[in-house]
């Protein structure tokens, strides 16, 4: 009776092989780079269209979360085809670094266009647009005095006014990873155990639904990246919820960053490196960062006009890297201090 | 050795998982023992329980009523309890959250009109989480279950009737404990899909070992303890399992063959009950399936720009996969499924018990599980090629290709091709080969004559899953596609990653048609077979 099955092995042999075949194989031009990138497709694709347009330089991408691309691009090693890896948060791009998936760039224009405190100290990666996580309050029920920073949030003042979102997500994670390396481990956990005290409710699983949840009442103020808001505009432009600079008497506004490096065993490193650089020229970042309504990291760069609205602000000068390196201790820390 | 051939892409995630359980991380265990396990453990199987329960509970009963009994749109109601299956549960979610939040409209014009939404009870909350999931995973029991009571023929109930028992006594003592294997392997689906799940779960927040899992990877970089976590959370399935099969213990439910292909008469329903029974499914179609595309289809029109020509190429290429996944992994299926019928003993049960537990491990850790072990075979064939060739050698680039997709895919999905089918051919008892060798059809001919009708529900059941299943597959689709091989659930990652979702509802309904398409065929086709 297995004759009948024996029957089809070849034939699901003939389709895998065709598949192989069709896709397989496919060789791979040598003067393309490719990009291993977390930044999305959209956020990220017209900036290759441009330089291509602009060089003849083609460019090839696999888009993906940071965590099975780093998985994947340490396992294929000294084989692998990726030139860059992009990413949206600097604590992946500290973790890509530790594994030595990286290789220093030497280049002046990067040092030029990016300051110190948006790239790796060892230039293995640069950080290409800002993200700034602020608070966010109602304009019916907060007045901008009310408010100083991360750390009053704590104030029992705020009891039963104070909407976060998750702390899986990376961007809290960064955020407590800054104030552990500002304020110490000790007092970082009576603020983070503050913030828990004083919640509305439970932490939500978006910045979208918490600036909702301002508006409707539910809540008087939060914590979001500003982008975020700004996508909130464009879709409810008199929501009765505003930006608040957080900080600004004190470290600043925390910063994550998106950026890049050059793989460790990229076989195109010379181009990949001349890519990098014209991402951190004037040209391109307005473009990088204005596609999502970030903040440029090459300070020369004015931010899209929706941006500029919501004023300038000082940011923390603390290196990036610090949220890497401190990530797994704001993890834990904030699982003692019971923020989901 | 067959057997070991087609389990081994799914054995091999599970050994990346068992080595690496032999790099300690002392620091990180004492801190999840204390903080994080005792509390993901008790959401886990408040979860698990509550879905096996509800889903249970919902799946059987619906397969119930359209397969036996008669009620108005009970054609349409048939194959259409299934559409909720091309529903991704994290879109489900994220719909269901959306709509009755705070925020939401619901709550919104109650406080509008009453001046406080306070007394509507939380659908972030435990008891949100499970009715949701289970509204997203029932299809996996209704369709089992309905391929049980469509294919156990009238002559036990005949039997039944004959011995005094009434249609319901009938149904409770006779057709339910024979459907047993199909509705345990239906929930046994739905309840793996519900450990590996993560999307639906973040949408409500709510922390699970999958949840834990990510956190150690993506916030403490230790894929070492979010493999061992998935490790223990795998220990903990098996032991279930284990359980379960106790309880049910060895009997074995056959139907007596010549009328297994043939529906049973339905039941007649009295005039107060019919229309009661039409209600109830109409609620549940609607809530499960009509009015989350309804939303989903708003929200597309919303973003209707992002229509281009590229949409041809998503569908074609979710379709592509999922077709020749369904294929694949459907064949194997049926050959894993008659080695376990030939030669079923204990070291056949654990291997096959083993290669179908990948369904209930966390995509992204199983897609990393299986493409690293690829990356490094690619590896290893490079320097061979490369020590015969030399720099001749063409670079290989075998993860990613669709063949890496497919041989994941198989380890992620075998569990759901080979329940239908396994529970298919337990129905078949061994007298009726028996008494087939008899008339001297034996081999191909026994198959082909014999068991091919008997099977071609459960087979259909196996094909639609699979199908379904992939189309809405994400991580293992995403780490493995070469470059600009984009599919619908990529483009649906695209937009959630950066929180778009209501971007996402486009491709989210695209993947709802595509999927539902073959669906529909499928069923209509077996019900003009019935």
């Amino acid at each position: 009776m297995y004759r009948s099955l024996s029957l089809r092995l070849p034939v699901l042999g003939v389709v895998a092989g065709v598949l192989f075949g069709v896709a397989g194989c496919a060789p791979q031009p040598a003067d393309e780079l490719v990009v291993y990138s977390s930044r999305i497709e959209a956020l990220i694709k017209p900036l290759f269209d441009e330089y291509t347009a602009q060089t003849g330089q083609k460019i090839r991408f696999v888009t993906d979360d940071a965590g099975p691309l780093i998985e994947r691009l340490a396992a294929e090693g000294a084989n692998t085809q990726a030139d860059i890896l992009l990413t949206v948060d600097a604590g992946e791009l500290w973790h890509a670094a530790q594994r030595g998936l990286f290789q220093p760039v030497q280049s002046e224009t990067l040092q030029a266009n990016i300051p110190a405190s948006l790239r790796d100290p060892q230039d293995r990666w640069f950080g290409l647009s800002v993200r700034a996580r602020t608070i966010v309050y109602s304009t019916e029920r907060v007045q901008p005095e009310e408010m100083d920073g991360y750390v009053g949030l704590a104030d029992p003042k705020w009891q039963g006014r104070l909407c976060l979102r998750t702390s899986k997500k990376v961007y809290n994670q960064s955020l407590v990873a800054m104030l552990i390396a500002e304020l110490g481990e000790e007092r970082t956990e009576e603020v983070v155990r503050g913030w828990v005290a004083n919640l509305a409710t439970d932490p939500f699983s978006n910045d979208t639904s918490l600036m909702q949840a301002i508006a409707a009442g539910q809540c008087d103020v939060g914590l979001v990246n500003t982008y975020y808001y700004g996508r909130l505009l464009r879709d409810q432009p008199d929501v009765p919820v505003k930006l608040f600079w957080a900080d600004q008497d004190g470290g600043g506004v925390h910063v994550n960053v998106s950026g890049g490096g050059v793989t460790a065993h990229s076989p195109r490193a010379a181009q990949a490196r001349e890519f990098l650089e014209w991402l951190s020229s004037p040209q391109a970042q307005g473009m990088f960062a204005g596609l999502n309504l970030e903040y440029p990291a090459n300070p020369a760069v004015t931010p899209d006009a929706a941006v500029q609205v919501w004023g300038e602000f000082r940011q923390s000068e603390m290196n990036v890297a610090q949220a890497g390196e401190l990530q797994a201790a704001a993890v834990r820390l904030m699982d003692r201090a019971g923020y989901r | 050795m067959l057997a070991v051939a087609l389990c081994l892409p799914a054995l091999v995630p599970l050994l990346v998982i068992a080595q690496a359980s032999l790099a300690p991380q002392t620091e990180i265990w004492a801190h999840l023992s204390s903080h994080v396990l005792p509390g993901v453990a008790l959401n886990t199987l408040k979860l698990v329980v509550g879905v096996a329960v509800v889903a249970g509970a919902l799946g059987t009963a619906l397969a119930w009523l359209t397969a036996l009994c008669d009620f108005p749109g009970r054609r349409f109601f048939d194959w259409a309890l299934l559409l909720p299956l091309a529903v991704p549960t994290y879109v489900l979610a994220f719909v269901a959250v959306g709509f009755l939040d705070y925020t939401g409209p619901l709550q919104s014009a109650l406080r509008a009109w009453t001046g406080s939404s306070a007394w509507v009870p939380p659908i972030r909350s435990t008891g949100g989480v499970v009715l949701v999931l289970s509204l997203a995973l029932y299809p996996y029991v209704y369709l089992l279950a309905r391929t049980a009571f469509m294919t156990q023929g009238r002559r036990a109930m005949e039997a039944a009737s004959t011995l005094g028992l009434g249609r319901a006594a009938a149904a409770w003592r006779v057709a339910l404990p024979m459907a047993r294997p199909w509705i345990a392997a239906g929930i046994a689906l739905a309840c793996m899909e519900t450990l590996a799940d993560f999307g639906a779960v973040a949408v409500f927040n709510y922390d699970t070992f999958t949840t834990a899992i990510y956190r150690a990877w993506f916030g403490m970089f230790s894929i070492d303890a979010a493999l061992q976590l998935a490790g223990v959370l795998l220990v903990l399935v098996v032991a279930a399992f284990a359980l379960e099969r106790a309880a049910r213990g060895a009997s074995a439910r056959f139907s007596s063959g010549r009328d297994l292909a043939h529906r049973p008469p339905p039941i007649r329903l009295g005039p107060r009950m019919r229309w009661g029974v039409f209600a109830l499914v109409s609620l549940v179609f609607a809530v499960a399936f009509a009015l989350p595309v309804l939303q989903l289809c708003l929200w597309a029109f919303k973003h209707r720009g992002d229509i281009d020509l590229r949409y041809w190429g998503y569908v074609g290429r979710s379709l592509l996969l999922a077709g020749s996944a369904a294929l694949v992994i459907v064949v194997a299926s049926v050959v894993l499924a008659y080695l376990v019928r030939r030669r079923s003993g204990r070291i056949m049960n654990v291997l096959v018990r083993l290669a179908t537990i990948g369904y209930a491990v966390p995509g992204t850790v199983l897609a990393v599980g299986i493409v690293v072990p690829l990356v490094m075979l690619n590896n290893g064939m490079q320097h061979l090629l490369r020590s015969w060739l030399g720099d001749a050698a063409p670079a290989l680039f075998l993860q990613g290709t669709l063949l890496a997709a497919l041989i994941a895919y198989m380890a992620r999905f075998l569990a759901v091709g080979f329940h239908p089918l396994d529970s298919g051919l337990q129905r078949i008892a061994r007298q009726v080969d028996e008494a087939a060798a008899g008339l001297g059809v034996v081999g191909t001919s026994l198959v082909r004559r014999v068991h091919a009708p008997l099977l071609r529900t459960s087979l259909a059941t196996a094909v639609t899953l699979v199908f379904v299943d992939v189309m809405k597959e994400m991580p293992i689709t995403l780490i493995t596609r070469p470059p600009g091989w984009d599919t619908l659930a990529v483009r649906v990652w695209e937009m959630t990653s950066e929180g778009e979702w209501e971007r996402a509802a486009l491709p989210a309904v695209a993947i709802v048609l595509a999927g539902l398409v073959p669906v529909a065929l499928l069923m209509r086709r077996g019900n003009d077979v019935a």
